[in-house]
């Protein structure tokens, strides 16, 4: 590896706050996968038998109202909440970073209409457009929830890479490739993107986090994922309403949700610090 | 005397001002207002002037990185044919810059630091003679580097491995790979330190004897101009004040803003007769609001009434030696 890809990891691992975010999405991120394959139950059916329990060794976080192995429910239902994290970023970003760099590369009309549009969708809480967003999508599915979680995340994207642009462009080496008479294209995704992948990447780190939560806020007002399906948000939602009887059907998606959130920011941030050539091996 | 390579005329550069809502012309700043000069094969022609006189944007129009608001830059072709690169489309620019390159300011910006220094070398050549095998092309780049006095081992390193004098040589590599016949180097050696700026410039005369290159060097220090150049062209706020062989210049200063200019450089030996300073009062004024007249009247220590009438033409004050001050 070169000496550059070395500092970087040292930096990345050097940071214990970096190392426990990678440890907390590593572990939720396998338990999800794993979990309810090993485990072998059905998340979606409890027995009577066995309802509003605390947690036990045959239950480790208890049982919901339904009888059913909150443990399960909790990982099973974070494969929901990752896909969706990930997913929509994925989205913001397939759409927010060619109009971002587009509109930073041409500047003009293009930029300005561009970032207005940009200003315009940030003027609404995030929320709320995501609410609209999804009933506009027709309601309470997987997929509407994909997109309005992601759709909110586009303007980020683009303001980030326009700005990044915007720095880069002026870089003398960029003007070396224009007056080699290199394509635009040729320019913007071998000399401008390669440059911006570090502060794209942290963004897109943290914003998995913040797309979770939104994804979780939305389900928790009933316009998340399919009833039934034990994604975080809508986990949450029953719990409160049982919340009398039983704190654990709320208290372990809570921590789920909380860990993950958690987890993507604190690695976001180390790895801002490991991309930052300013900072030379600095531990904290 | 060989015949010019370049040869601008009249040329202008006006960078409009948008303010407002609507984002309306409200000005332009004129960078470049006028200039007529010409380049010959083989020779350096060094040109200075202050910081923010256009001797940047002049460099830059002709690289066409700039929309150029008026008159014309001739360029003589490899095969002897005139073109006017004012007026010609991005894509008919395209194959006229594999023989017009530029060497940069600053090495720390002008490599892409996500590239090594023999992919950097290399892009050029992928991009225009793409007909070039990998071998070929590798050996290109090891002969280029070993030219701009560094190995071809280091090809495989990344720009933040070299020193700043190492990666203007990266960079002038970059430039030769193409073999251009026209060399702008924007204050090449203003970013590097004195001990460097040597090695660079000896380096750049070295190749212009070998490659039989032309250049058009840019700066703001005129002991490094001096050192360098063949003919030099002064410029004050977008226009040409003085313009001549460089020891004619340099002895026989005509312009009061050369004199200003030469009486400023320092000497290095403190005990040395030197002729009296001529301090220059007040600011360059701004581009955006030129004086009227002669563009120096404002400073000019022999200015009368007249100046701020008309703007004074290029004037032949003794072979080929050119000043623009009907005063002088």
């Amino acid at each position: 590896m070169s000496r550059r890809g070395t500092r970087f990891v040292h930096v990345l691992l050097g940071r214990r706050s970096a190392l426990v975010g990678l440890v907390l999405i590593l572990l939720l991120t396998l338990a999800s996968l794993l979990l309810p394959v090993l485990h072998g139950g059905d998340p979606l059916s409890g027995t009577d038998a066995a309802v509003f329990q605390g947690p036990s060794l045959a239950h480790p976080f208890g049982t919901d109202g339904l009888g059913r192995d909150l443990m399960l429910r909790v990982f099973y239902g974070g494969r929901f909440s990752l896909l969706i994290g990930f997913t929509s970023v994925l989205f913001s970003i397939l759409i927010g970073l060619p109009l971002g760099a587009v509109a930073g590369y041409l500047g003009g009309w293009p930029d300005t209409a561009l970032m207005r549009f940009v200003d315009f969708m940030l003027s609404f809480p995030s929320l709320l457009l995501a609410i609209v967003l999804t009933t506009v999508f027709g309601g309470a599915s997987l997929h509407s929830l994909i997109l309005s979680v992601g759709i909110v995340g586009i303007p980020q994207f683009a303001r980030q890479m326009r700005a990044e642009v915007l720095s880069l462009k002026e870089r003398e080496f960029v003007l070396a490739a224009r007056s080699l008479g290199f394509s635009h294209f040729r320019i913007l995704f071998r000399h401008l993107l390669p440059n911006a992948v570090g502060p794209i990447t942290v963004l897109a780190t943290l914003r998995v986090g913040t797309a979770i939560l939104d994804a979780a806020g939305l389900s928790f007002l009933g316009l998340g994922v399919e009833v039934g399906v034990p994604e975080w948000g809508t986990m949450i939602k029953i719990g409160r309403d049982e919340m009398s009887r039983s704190i654990w059907t709320a208290l372990f998606p809570g921590l789920a949700l909380t860990g993950s959130v958690l987890g993507f920011n604190l690695f976001g941030d180390g790895l801002r610090d490991a991309l930052d050539p300013k900072l030379k091996g600095v531990r904290s | 005397m060989s015949r010019p390579l370049l040869e601008l005329k009249d040329l202008k550069v006006h960078y409009p001002i948008h303010g407002g809502v609507f984002l309306k012309r409200i000005g332009e700043v004129k960078a470049v207002d006028g200039v007529s000069l010409e380049i010959r094969e083989g020779e350096t022609l060094g040109l200075v002037g202050e910081s923010g006189c256009g001797k940047t944007t002049l460099g830059k129009a002709v690289m066409r990185l700039l929309k150029i608001t008026g008159g014309s830059i001739l360029f003589r072709r490899k095969d002897g044919t005139v073109q006017d690169l004012a007026r010609l489309s991005r894509g008919e620019m395209r194959p006229i810059r594999a023989e017009i390159q530029m060497i940069y300011q600053d090495p720390y910006s002008s490599l892409n630091p996500r590239w090594s220094v023999g992919d950097i070398v290399a892009e050029p050549l992928t991009v225009h003679e793409p007909e070039l095998g990998l071998k070929e092309r590798d050996d290109r780049v090891a002969w280029l580097l070993e030219k701009v006095g560094l190995t071809p081992e280091q090809a495989f390193r990344y720009p933040h491995e070299f020193s700043g004098g190492q990666r203007q040589r990266v960079g002038i590599a970059r430039s030769l790979a193409t073999r251009p016949r026209l060399l702008v180097a924007d204050e090449p050696v203003s970013a590097l330190d004195v001990s460097i700026q040597a090695q660079v410039i000896n380096l750049m005369m070295d190749l212009q004897e070998e490659f039989g290159l032309t250049y058009l060097f840019i700066a703001h220090d005129l002991s490094v101009v001096e050192h360098i150049s063949h003919r030099i062209a002064v410029m004050y706020l977008g226009n040409l004040v003085e313009y001549g062989p460089a020891g004619e210049v340099y002895r026989n200063p005509v312009h009061p803003y050369t004199k200003a200019l030469l009486s400023a450089v320092p000497l290095p030996d403190p005990d040395l007769d030197r002729p009296e300073r001529i301090r220059l009062e007040g600011e360059i004024p701004s581009p955006l609001n030129k004086p009227s007249g002669c563009p120096f009247r404002t400073r000019c220590p022999i200015a009368k009434p007249s100046c701020a009438e008309e703007v004074p033409a290029l004037l032949e004050v003794s072979t080929d030696h050119f000043a623009a001050c009907p005063l002088a």
